[in-house]
């Protein structure tokens, strides 16, 4: 067992855990913080995408014990209380989700893709997605909440 | 209580904003795997790495000594306790069926099958003890090939004698829907056009986003069954039919269930398992499976050989149809199994007025993971096949592949129209969706286009793909499931209870898992009664509060349950108007109900809908004889299939030089009659595309010599991305169904149906003036090089259009002859 201590969502934890343990056990067994979803075994899909330090980080291809002395922020603390955050609005406003189980890794991975570039084109939101997988909307939709995140009411 | 009694804009129609999202957004779910209870225990399962396999002994001791094991149960540990996972469609009276035990202990028919199960107190442990069974294996030859398996050369199951399930046979002459294809053929082959085709629907794999995952909690009066399924209902009724436990002692829910596309419509052994060792252990206990599990073992999709024949006079006229299909079942027949492809029977002709036609499929038994519905079910490859062959025959006639589906669709004019497979189409209009697909596509500029880059010799060369596709959907009229065979009805209920705040609770029997239902199910009962969208909350997916239904799949969601909610709204309305005409001081005869309001004719005076629900729940002033509830269900069963259509364009790019294809603009106009809610709409359409866009050009589930998934992860089964897709072009023409009260068709499969011959019909197009006329799927780069390069040397392309299925050329018609085949 290693002791870790980080601050997640704003608030600071302190556990022991298995040096094998990924981030996102961590964060769903540890914290309850579920919604944050496992949906491959092979850091393909995206959906366990979380905040690292502020960056995108696939949260099954970072062992807990790596997360150490950092800050993570989960979809779960992304909003500011009921002010939800502007990427979150977006995939609403356009239909960005349909089963919303990809939906957190998408909304974190745009959030990081917004940072880095607050005015991409459609082509730059699509490579900057990639790492993301939906089956259900096509990706139409997802491209558009980005773009219309960016582009603010336009 | 909100007051609506004069609110002007209907809800139907409008882009409403989904009630779903909030949670899903900011993370508030409640995915199975979720789900945390007291003391509740973990599983891992034990697969087989073989496909076909003798299990000579399992060796539990060193799973049970690893840390915090709870138990390890083998097939025969857990015995008749397992139930058994049924298959509800016996498409043949004589089909051989093989017995599915969730976990065998004697034998294992494919690579994942479960053999042992360990619960320990967390995941980790079990998954860490089940590495230490030690199963020992006398590896049986496998059946894996379909052709092969379907000439019994290696038996799936050597104790049935044959790999042969099931024979269902359609005639047209017999079922008296119109004449002899077989007559049809020989006549065109004197003297008009036959076209000979062998198309191959490769094995999919419906990969929703979210793994399964089971947790049963066996505490209560009721053993509790929370899990990822589209079909609590009916999940529910096969536990309790293989366990003996009673169905009333039994509660499923499906909580929010992440994406299905047909693969969660399925009683699964996992299910069963998890079932037994929570009732063996009376613990709760919980079972996720990995993502490599789910993609080995949950059910896949398609897999059929589609041999087909059609006939035509020498100006294109269609004369007669005949489709021979070869469908994998896989290990076992799942709980629609063989239906599937029975399902698309119905569909070859599409919208074409064929005069013949003759349907068969054979379902084969084989070492491989079992099939099952997968988005579509049955209808995509129908319509892959036909929208394939129609363009075959334009280039036969020499005229625009457009022209020749105009010559052959059934004119608007002309419906109801009752096909040679037997259904009625009740309305539609091909020439309105074409015309309007076509102007957006800019057809003929695109064709244009096509000329001079094939003209000037170009490296990219540009292919135009067209479908123009009917299907038949909301599942289904009962009475015709049960002249099928099928083991249930096709109804679903609802029920509407008026609550004393003004609140209305919608109960439905459909279970939704991503499609929108609380939305477009508010929208259709605040306009029915009259009140705020608001104020509608829809419950489902717990059959202890939808105590009723059949669950979600087959397009039948809007089109059968919303009917159902239709007429359980119209009779609450029913119940109030007498206690409204009391309440009001006149007669039953003289009171209207319009926009949320009970009026008394003639007069101004009036109560609102939650005036009424709240007179009814004090009960102080009822008319005599008048229960106080004005709560009311309905159970609804559909009179008719229901028949969206559609055209779809696409226009290909492909690099002659690399194979490599690209797609540069897709265009649909669908028409799926009046549309509830135009965002949801628009959003299942982009999906459907890209399912079946990822069926024309990048999925395929491929097995090794030895029987094992070798695109068992997402780094293997090639789902597309964002970057490997485009923004798509969706636009509706309407015309209303007439079989229910809202005149609206189904939409969730549409799209996937649609696009896959779309996209190859673009495919082929761009590269056939290098006498390729097919590209098996997926079309990969590598295939698409090879049939753009097979006719380098010569004249390999020469024959593809002669009569193989004949004496004359041998009968190599078993044989695939296509120019993508075995690449």
């Amino acid at each position: 067992m290693a002791r870790i201590e980080l601050t997640v969502d704003g608030a600071k934890v302190s556990d022991d855990v298995e040096p094998r343990m990924l981030l996102v056990q961590y964060l769903r067994e540890k914290l309850g913080k579920t919604g944050t979803v496992i949906g491959c075994d092979t850091s393909n899909c995206g959906a366990c995408t979380v905040h690292l330090d502020g960056r995108s980080v696939k949260s099954c291809n970072v062992l807990a014990v790596q997360a150490n002395g950092r800050e993570v922020t989960t979809i779960e603390g992304l909003a500011d209380g009921d002010q939800l955050h502007p990427v979150q609005e977006a995939f609403r406003e356009c239909h960005g989700l349909q089963c919303g189980f990809c939906t957190p890794g998408m909304i974190m991975q745009a959030v990081d893709l917004l940072g880095e570039n607050p005015s991409p084109t459609e082509a730059e939101v699509r490579e900057g997605m990639e790492g993301n997988l939906c089956r259900c909307t096509g990706y139409h939709n997802i491209v558009k909440s980005v773009l219309h995140a960016a582009g603010g009411a336009k | 209580m909100t007051a609506v009694a004069d609110k002007p804009d209907l809800e139907i129609g409008r882009d409403r904003r989904r009630k779903e999202d909030q949670r899903l957004i900011t993370g508030r779910t409640r995915w199975t795997d979720n789900l945390v209870l007291p003391g509740m225990l973990h599983l891992a399962m034990v697969r087989s790495p073989f496909a076909h396999a003798k299990i000579v002994s399992i060796d539990t001791e060193a799973a049970k000594q690893s840390p915090n094991v709870v138990g390890v149960f083998t097939g025969a540990d857990l015995g008749e306790a397992q139930g058994a996972c049924i298959n509800a469609w016996a498409i043949t009276p004589d089909q051989v069926t093989p017995p599915h035990v969730p976990m065998p202990s004697d034998r294992v028919a494919f690579a994942g099958e479960t053999v042992a199960v360990v619960v320990a107190r967390t995941a980790a442990e079990a998954r860490d003890a089940a590495e230490l069974v030690d199963v020992e294996y006398d590896e049986l030859p496998a059946a894996l090939d379909l052709k092969e398996s379907a000439a019994d050369t290696v038996l799936a199951h050597p104790d049935l004698g044959t790999n042969k399930s099931a024979l269902w046979v359609f005639d047209s002459a017999e079922a008296g829907t119109g004449s002899s294809a077989d007559a049809a053929i020989e006549k065109a082959r004197g003297d008009g056009i036959v076209i000979e085709r062998e198309y191959r629907q490769q094995r999919l794999i419906p990969a929703f986003m979210e793994p399964r995952s089971t947790v049963v909690d066996p505490t209560g009066e009721q053993i509790t069954v929370w899990s990822a399924t589209q079909i609590p209902h009916i999940l529910r009724f096969a536990i309790a039919a293989t366990t003996g436990v009673p169905e009333s002692k039994i509660r499923v829910i499906a909580p929010d269930v992440g994406g299905g596309f047909g693969g969660k419509l399925q009683q699964t052994p996992e299910e069963m398992i998890t079932f037994a060792v929570a009732r063996k252990l009376g613990k709760p206990v919980k079972y996720t499976e990995t993502r490599s599990e789910s993609l080995m073992t949950a059910h896949h999709g398609r897999d059929q050989w589609q041999k087909l024949t059609l006939s035509a006079e020498k100006d294109g006229t269609v004369t007669g149809l005949k489709v021979e299909l070869t469908a994998d079942l896989g290990a076992y027949i799942a709980i629609v199994g063989g239906g599937v492809p029975v399902l698309g029977a119905f569909m070859f002709n599409a919208i074409y007025k064929f005069p013949a036609y003759h349907f068969s499929c054979q379902t084969v038994l084989t070492n491989k993971t079992w099939t099952d519905a997968y988005r579509g079910a049955g209808r995509p490859e129908a319509t892959y096949a036909i929208e394939r062959l129609m363009d075959e025959l334009a280039i036969e006639v020499g005229v625009d592949p457009l022209e020749i589906r105009e010559k052959n669709w059934i004119k608007h004019e002309e419906f109801p129209f009752t096909t040679v497979a037997g259904l009625e189409y009740d309305s539609g209009n091909y020439e309105a969706a074409t015309a309007k697909a076509k102007e957006a596509f800019g057809y003929d500029e695109l064709r244009a286009e096509q000329k001079q880059r094939r003209e000037s010799g170009d490296r990219i060369q540009l292919g135009i793909g067209i479908s123009t596709f009917t299907e038949m959907c909301g599942l289904a009229p009962s009475r015709v499931l049960g002249s099928l065979n099928y083991g249930a009805g096709g109804w679903e209920h609802a029920s509407v209870r008026m609550l004393a705040t003004g609140k209305v609770e919608v109960i439905t029997g459909a279970s939704a898992h991503g499609q929108g239902h609380e939305t477009a199910f508010s929208q259709i009962v605040a306009d029915r009664l009259g009140v705020a969208f608001e104020d509608v909350e829809v419950l489902h997916g717990d059959t202890q509060i939808a105590h009723k239904g059949l669950d979600t799949y087959g397009s039948r969601s809007l089109v059968v349950g919303g009917e159902a909610l239709v007429k359980a709204a119209d009779k609450v309305i029913e119940k109030a108007k007498p206690i409204a005409a009391h309440l009001l001081e006149a007669s039953v005869d003289d009171i209207e109900f319009s926009a949320g309001r009970f009026s008394v004719r003639g007069t101004d005076q009036g109560l609102a809908m939650a005036e009424i629900a709240m007179a009814t729940f004090a009960a102080h002033n009822l008319p005599d004889g008048i229960e106080p509830s004005i709560d009311s269900d309905a159970t609804y069963d559909p009179v008719n299939f229901n028949y969206p259509h559609g055209t779809h364009l696409c226009a290909m790019e492909v690099d002659t030089e690399t194979g490599g294809v690209l797609m540069r603009k897709y265009v649909c106009v669908d028409d799926i009659g009046n549309i509830i809610n135009p965002m949801i709409v628009e959003g299942q359409v982009h999906g459907g595309l890209a399912q079946g866009i990822a069926q024309a050009l990048w999925e395929e589930a491929v097995y090794d010599d030895s029987g094992t998934l070798v695109s068992g992860s997402f780094v293997d089964y090639l789902l597309p991305t964002s970057a490997d897709t485009i923004s798509f072009e969706v636009d509706h023409t309407t015309t209303a169904s007439t079989t229910n009260t809202l005149g609206t068709k189904g939409v969730g499969e549409a799209g996937t149906i649609a696009s896959t011959p779309a996209v190859v019909n673009a495919v082929v197009d761009a590269v056939r003036q290098f006498g390729v006329n097919d590209i098996q799927m997926p079309c990969t780069p590598e295939r698409v090089w090879r049939a753009i390069h097979s006719g380098d040397g010569g004249d390999e392309t020469e024959g593809a259009a002669a009569p193989h299925f004949t004496e004359e050329t041998g009968m190599q018609g078993q044989t695939d002859r296509t120019d993508g085949a075995n690449q």
